[in-house]
């Protein structure tokens, strides 16, 4: 099958040593992001991209490596929801509430890695999932006219916002402020000069990069110094692990939860405004209705960490689909994926695959290779990456922060985008304060450009009848879900939230609500 | 009462960029609908979202007090002038002074501030340039 022969020419190319040393620095790097409370995988992405970048790697390492982080994030996440009650990131929330009561009875070790099979399982499957669905949808893609591809943007700023959202006028406003920042610069079209007050440093536009790390790293920093008091309160006491490996009897206990999570988390992932953190909890909550029978779930019940973290893992698998085949990230992690590949100077959608084969298949041969690396990291080392929570923010934060300066010294050496880049980090917490959603920002800073591109271009094929823009079925089918997408959160929202939340009513507040 | 302020921030915002495209000077070879329509449709979104914020104003977040927020402004004071100082002192010495910076604010006692800011200059340095090869800033002691 045509499939299979794209893949093993994709496992030629990632087998190579290079790529596997970059994998497994990434699968590692990754874990202890994702471990480490405040460093989730979109701000652990978005730190590394400069250097990936100056460093001159070629795009499939560059790709390799920073698709590792992502992943190996995802398995990172758990560790501080198991041993600490506190999530790593937004789709381990749910892992909390069964990780940390079986952490309490003495059963950490077990907890962490009957997850971590479930981790692999689910990003197994889902990358299997990816393998095959990817290609069906490039098909659709190439379908896809100009107005189509603005309909398509809409969408995805419209859905961005997620089932969960909680104020779509603040998406909205996210999003707008992003693609007004994209527009800043010179017009490719009719090259005039927009919105650059005569600043020359502007005329090439504000770097998208620039605006990532400002936002997704230095605003954590910001956030931090401002809550380091209660932060400091709390001591962590060392918490026995106990056996580090689960029994046969446990894995096959859980084998049919982790299955039908996956599927739950892979289809998830690939709707838009879903992504991993619903992903997780509709994982969670359909097992719970399903196999609870004796009401053990929260208490500690081994299924109960198995499902969210197969869930949220299959939807990091599934978010990718989207992301690849039509260059239209679904997440805030996807999102900054696809800022690594218009780093790379590479725009994902349909012709990725037929223009880039060799970066596709590699990088999804990559996938299955690093969540082998991952499973054979996280089950005997992940004493190690628990001993990563250890690490004082008052320590870490200023690294953070010393980090993303030299990235993005690195690509412009210019003090002025270094200023500019602290200028977003205080707009990051401002908007945070204020529960406006970065994703939305930073999606319209990546996508601005293109999205104005194929309005244009098919108000010009259509000599400015803005008929064109509903022309056809596909079109009209595509703004009905960006509408419906919009809606919906209205209505269900405040439902679909204090279910979320209600599980966690006794939780110390985190810093990591983000 | 934050969103109020906010949405009336929102708002002019979107009216001044509004304003700064109109301004923008046409070129005679303009396509069909030139380099103005998509910033006046992303004011639009701006500008309805910013209404929406002063009419449903959403619960109040919990502001830092006084002490708090100088401490944010004064870390991003101590930040803008890293970049400034930068090409002037060289990547090492700024950068023990903004790590020991931030890493005393967040708690730290002053001589371990010094110490992790000293370890994190030199730590960056070695991966970064002595490992990696990247351009860091030079200062005029060349490192």
């Amino acid at each position: 099958m045509d499939v299979f022969a794209s893949l093993s020419d994709g496992f030629l190319i990632a087998l190579s040593w290079e790529n596997l040393m970059f994998a497994l620095l990434g699968c590692f790097l990754g874990t202890i992001m994702g471990a480490l409370p405040g460093l989730g995988p979109s701000n652990g992405v978005a730190i590394l991209i400069p250097l990936a970048f100056t460093l001159g790697l070629a795009p499939t390492p560059a790709l390799i490596l920073l698709t590792s982080v992502y992943y190996g994030a995802m398995y990172g996440g758990r560790v501080s929801s198991i041993l600490l009650n506190i999530p790593g990131d937004e789709p381990a929330l749910m892992t909390c509430l069964d990780g940390y009561p079986m952490a309490q009875a003495g059963r950490a070790g077990e907890a962490l890695a009957i997850s971590g099979i479930a981790s692999f399982v689910g990003a197994f499957i889902a990358t299997w999932g990816l393998v095959f669905l990817a290609p069906q949808l490039v098909k659709v893609a190439l379908l896809f006219g100009p107005a189509e591809y603005f309909a398509l943007f809409t969408l995805a700023f419209a859905t961005l916002g997620g089932l969960s959202s909680k104020n779509q006028a603040k998406s909205a406003f996210a999003a707008a402020l992003g693609l007004a920042f994209a527009t800043v610069g010179m017009d490719d079209q009719t090259g005039v000069a927009r919105f650059t007050f005569g600043e020359v440093h502007l005329f090439d536009g504000i770097d998208f990069l620039v605006v990532i790390v400002g936002m997704f790293a230095l605003s954590e920093v910001f956030i931090f110094l401002e809550h380091h008091k209660a932060s400091d309160l709390k001591h962590v006491e060392p918490i026995k692990i106990g056996r580090i490996t689960p029994s046969w009897a446990l894995i096959k206990y859980c084998t049919p939860t982790m299955l039908r999570t996956t599927g739950l988390g892979f289809i998830a992932g690939v709707l838009p405004g879903a992504g991993a953190s619903l992903g997780s909890f509709i994982a969670y909550s359909m097992e719970k209705r399903l196999v609870d029978k004796k009401g053990t779930f929260g208490k500690g019940d081994p299924r109960g960490v198995a499902a969210p973290e197969a869930g949220n893992n299959a939807a990091a698998g599934g978010a990718l689909v989207p992301m690849l085949a039509l260059g239209v990230p679904g997440s805030g992690t996807t999102a900054v994926l696809l800022a690594v590949l218009l780093a790379m100077n590479i725009t994902p959608g349909p012709l990725l695959f037929t223009q880039n084969p060799d970066v596709v298949w590699g990088l999804i041969a990559a996938l299955f290779i690093g969540n082998v690396m991952l499973l054979i990291l996280n089950i005997p080392m992940v004493g190690l990456f628990t001993r990563v929570l250890l690490i004082p923010p008052r320590v870490l934060m200023p690294i953070v922060a010393m980090i993303s300066f030299v990235g993005i010294y690195g690509v412009s050496g210019s003090t002025f985008d270094l200023m500019v880049m602290v200028i977003f980090g205080v707009l990051g917490w401002a908007l945070r304060k204020l529960d406006v959603p970065l994703v939305p920002v930073v999606l319209g800073t990546l996508l601005g450009y293109a999205m104005e591109v194929n309005l244009r271009r098919a108000l010009t094929i259509s000599d400015g009848d803005y008929g064109v823009l509903v022309g056809s079925p596909l079109a009209i089918g595509l703004w009905t879900v960006a509408i419906l997408g919009f809606v919906f959160p209205i209505i269900f929202g405040p439902m679909l939230r204090s279910r979320m939340h209600a599980g966690r009513a006794t939780d110390p507040k985190d810093l990591t609500d983000e | 009462m934050s969103d109020r302020i906010f949405g009336a921030i929102g708002l002019a915002i979107a009216l001044i960029y509004v304003w700064q495209a109109s301004t923008i000077e046409e070129s005679f070879m303009s396509d069909v609908i030139g380099p103005k329509l998509f910033p006046y449709l992303i004011a639009t979104v701006m500008g309805l979202a910013s209404l929406f914020f002063m009419l449903r104003p959403d619960e109040e977040p919990v502001w830092p007090g006084f002490g708090k927020l100088f401490e944010i402004i004064m870390a991003a004071v101590v930040m803008l002038f890293y970049a400034q100082l930068l090409p002037v002192l060289g990547f090492v010495i700024s950068t023990i002074f903004a790590t020991a910076y931030l890493s005393w604010r967040l708690g730290s006692t002053p001589i371990m501030s010094l110490v992790s800011g000293v370890l994190t200059a030199f730590g960056i340095y070695t991966v970064f340039r002595l490992i990696l090869g990247l351009s860091l800033a030079r200062g005029p002691l060349g490192f």
